[in-house]
């Protein structure tokens, strides 16, 4: 039986060759790649300016001594850092680049519905990613990720510009990457793939879809007005001219909010994959955590106002605000029980990736129920604008929305490259990178509890939250290490890794029964054995050589069978 | 079905379907390809009609909270001007409709000839769009953050109830008009963004406009070029829908924007 892995043969990597074959691709296999380099590039530059904040704030530097320039240069740190991460990091991270890799592949299907419609979007997304980073040379942008008017439209700086320019067209990016996904999931599952058999990754991609389609669109219009608004005084948002800032963050919340949603649905896709394929066991609640993942999208769109508890909303319309937030709970909490009930009794394998995946299940524990905290009106008029909330969001956005990319980058790492990463250095860098996040974030949940504000440049001894900010950056910097140690493993596998198999983790999902690294049309027999994408009774293993393989493979052919050597 | 290809550069793609000539390589049939397409245009048509929600939640906002404002804002639109915008531009939904139905039935000609026609509104609406535009910003009815912006009206199109906010006459021009420019601050702040709004969102959908000629002339290129017939009308009939929703968005804001009184 020939080897089911294809990096000595013809596969999608090394089947055409240049700049252009790779730039000017449809094949959503390489987009993905493509989007997961710049993405991780994005990430290296984002976590800079992460540092510039850290050490800023565990310096001596005291309030009195600080000068303006060092003040406008944290507020530059904390807005770039801010903006680069969300835009350009989380909101593409799983969608755009395992979600292009990875559909398709699951679904069985050649490629996504648009494949030219999905070059541009990328296309779109470098100009969009060319466009913040000019912003970082053309002046000292210091608005907050938020824009809020009248920061944004008054006299600040002009780089609020180009700021707004590429957020607005990495948003089409979005939007077109959704859409993608959305007709792709609709109209390319094979027959037998019935609503209830999707893997529940493409469950958590479809309804992160639906949030992009139905919400980027606005925040595409405002920010196109807040561009409108800067340079021309419109007046509809800037309070001189009568216009209302209070809209602004109506609107911008709108998206916003659904956005967070954007950034964790696939998260907890990748998380439902690893959990189930890694205890061994059919995932517990399927339904439930399918249904979830649609609840959770349908909810993100009603309860934005909890953003705005002290902005000037009416009382009656925080009250009811704070009422629906809390709705959300319900299906995360689903989610999460139902991971723990799929671990319960199943066989656990401590892979690199499901180290991830276990430490999500903290993260996103605590992130989920600090959440309570600032949805509740009385407490969250306390903690608004306080650490409290910087350390909510980075355990949510950070500890299970990055945790989960990286967790599922190391998951389909086999796929992508053929080589699989899972050793001693991949797994410390895992353990530092969960124990500095915890050492990096905790502290700002105590100091925050005690009122520290948010968004300070310095706060003087007498404040008392130089312990928290000493700790915090000590653990910005263990935090750092497990990530630059995690990104090392995985560039010296692609040197020398080990070769994977088609299938070394024993997953039963259809991106599972192609080679790896897959052929440039994904699947070698068409189409697909489709069946029950948790019943690991389906596959068993052959030993390091030939991993995971079909306990009843098709009369026809395995996925491996006659493939010609490559040139 | 073969099963024993490597999939290198080959025309059929690795898996010797017998693919009819306009069938993309990653889908199975051209129902699947068309359907495919019809859910994508008109999941693209929501994301349209999101993208235009802001402006129509702000003129929501400012109209329920300023309604007098909005009234008397609305006179110094030409409402002739607009009806023969919604006129022209309904008459192109009506041609690129009849074009759809051509390509359907193969009927080149006539298909042509209805894209030239859609071309031609859509271009007449632009030039019409053009002479309201350069007359506003001669009379100086901006938006609020404009230094030319001055209000003026005759002041016998001016309401009764409207009177009490002007507390000065300018007799400058000889005739009697009202400078809104001396009116009540707010008030005048308020009608800035009246036109604010009204700006933005013609200037929007005159953008949305714009996209559809272009589209337009590409589907008459390729129309030229005897592409489309009766399996291959896809690309006219998302074209369509998508016109028709520029057309839509139109008709909303006509009678938001030039009917208020």
């Amino acid at each position: 039986m020939p080897s089911t892995n294809t990096l000595d043969r013809t596969n999608y990597l090394n089947a055409t060759k240049g700049f252009m074959s790779w730039f000017w691709t449809i094949d959503h296999k390489r987009l993905g790649l493509m989007y997961l380099w710049s993405v991780i590039a994005c990430f290296i530059l984002g976590g800079f300016y992460a540092m510039k904040i850290r050490l800023t704030l565990s310096g001596d530097v005291d309030f009195a001594t600080q000068t303006a320039e060092q003040m406008n240069a944290y507020n530059n740190a904390f807005t770039v850092h801010g903006a680069v991460m969300i835009f350009l990091v989380i909101i593409p991270s799983i969608p755009a680049a395992l979600g292009n890799f990875v559909v398709p592949l699951m679904l069985g299907t050649k490629d996504v519905a648009f494949p030219k419609l999905n070059r541009f979007s990328y296309h779109l997304w470098i100009i969009g990613a060319v466009l913040f980073v000019a912003t970082l040379f053309i002046g000292n942008l210091d608005t907050g990720w938020t824009f809020y008017p009248p920061y944004s439209t008054g006299h600040t700086d002009p780089s609020v510009i180009t700021a707004v320019l590429g957020a607005f067209i990495l948003g089409f990016s979005s939007i077109f990457t959704g859409l993608n996904f959305i007709v792709t999931i609709h109209k390319m599952r094979p027959p037998e793939m019935t609503w209830f058999k999707m893997p529940l990754f493409l469950w958590a991609i479809y309804a992160t879809a639906l949030i992009q389609i139905l919400a980027t669109p606005v925040i595409g219009i405002s920010l196109l007005l807040i561009l409108v608004e800067k340079t021309m005084q419109i007046g509809i948002f800037t309070p001189e001219l009568g216009g209302d800032p209070v809209f602004f963050q109506h609107l911008f919340w709108f998206y916003s909010h659904p956005a967070v949603y954007i950034m964790i649905l696939p998260g907890m896709g990748v998380m439902s994959e690893l959990i189930a394929t890694f205890c061994r066991k059919s995932i517990f609640g399927y339904k439930s955590i399918a249904l979830a993942s649609i609840a959770i999208a349908i909810f993100s769109f009603i309860v934005w106002g909890h953003h705005m508890f002290v902005s000037g909303q009416s009382e009656l319309m925080s009250v009811i605000f704070s009422a629906l937030t809390f709705s959300v709970a319900v299906p995360s909490a689903i989610k999460v029980f139902n991971w723990i009930a799929t671990m319960y009794k199943g066989s656990i394998a401590f892979t690199t990736p499901m180290l991830y995946g276990m430490s999500i299940i903290w993260l996103f524990g605590i992130g989920g129920l600090t959440g309570l905290f600032l949805a509740t009106l009385g407490t969250d008029v306390y903690f608004h604008d306080t650490y409290f909330v910087v350390a909510h969001f980075h355990y949510v956005m950070v500890g299970s929305a990055l945790f989960g990319f990286l967790g599922g980058i190391f998951y389909w790492w086999p796929k992508m490259y053929g080589v699989v990463v899972d050793n001693m250095a991949s797994k410390i860098a895992c353990l530092l990178a969960f124990v500095g996040f915890n050492m990096t974030f905790m502290p700002q949940f105590i100091g925050g509890s005690k009122g520290m504000p948010r968004r300070y440049a310095a706060y003087g001894e007498s404040a008392g939250f130089d312990g928290y900010n000493e700790a915090s950056t000590l653990g910005s910097m263990v935090l750092m290490t497990g990530l630059v140690l995690a990104l090392g493993s995985l560039l010296v596998s692609l040197k020398n890794g080990k070769k994977s198999p088609a299938n070394p983790w024993g997953g039963v999902t259809l991106e599972w029964q192609t080679p790896s690294p897959p052929p440039e049309h994904n699947f070698e027999i068409d189409p697909p054995v489709v069946g029950d994408p948790y019943d690991m009774t389906l596959v068993e293993w052959k030993g390091e050589e030939e991993g995971f393989l079909p306990v009843n493979p098709r009369a026809d052919a395995p996925c491996v069978a006659d493939v010609k050597p490559s040139a | 079905m073969s099963t024993t290809t490597t999939p290198e550069h080959s025309d059929d793609h690795g898996h010797g379907h017998d693919h009819p000539e306009h069938l993309a390589h990653h889908f199975e049939s051209l129902e699947q390809q068309f359907d495919a397409g019809k859910l994508g245009i008109w999941a693209f048509l929501l994301t349209e009609v999101l993208f235009f929600s802001a402006l129509f939640v702000a003129y929501t906002i400012y109209r329920g909270n300023y309604p007098e404002v909005f009234r008397f804002a609305s006179q110094f639109l030409d409402t002739n001007m607009g009806a023969l915008n919604t006129i022209v531009l309904l008459f192109s939904s009506f041609t690129i409709a009849w074009g759809v139905r051509n390509a359907m039935l193969g009927q080149t000609g006539l298909l042509k000839m209805n894209l030239v026609i859609t071309l031609i509104c859509a271009g007449g609406f632009m030039m019409i769009k053009k002479m309201e535009y350069e007359h506003k910003f001669h009379e100086g009815t901006l938006w609020a953050g404009h230094e030319n912006t001055i209000f003026r009206l005759d002041p016998n199109d001016v309401p009764e109830d409207m009177k009490h906010h002007s507390t000065a006459w300018d007799n400058r021009n000889g005739d009697f008009t009202m400078a809104v420019k001396d009116l009540d601050p707010e008030f005048r702040q308020k009608l800035g963004i009246f036109f604010g709004i009204y700006f933005c969102l013609t200037g929007l959908h005159g953008i949305h406009v714009l996209i559809g000629m272009i589209l337009m002339v590409w589907l008459l290129m390729r129309a030229m070029k005897g592409e489309f017939g009766p399996t291959n009308f896809n690309a006219i009939d998302f074209g369509a829908l998508y016109w028709h929703l520029v057309d839509l968005i139109w008709i909303f804001l006509f009678p938001l924007l030039y009917l208020i009184s």
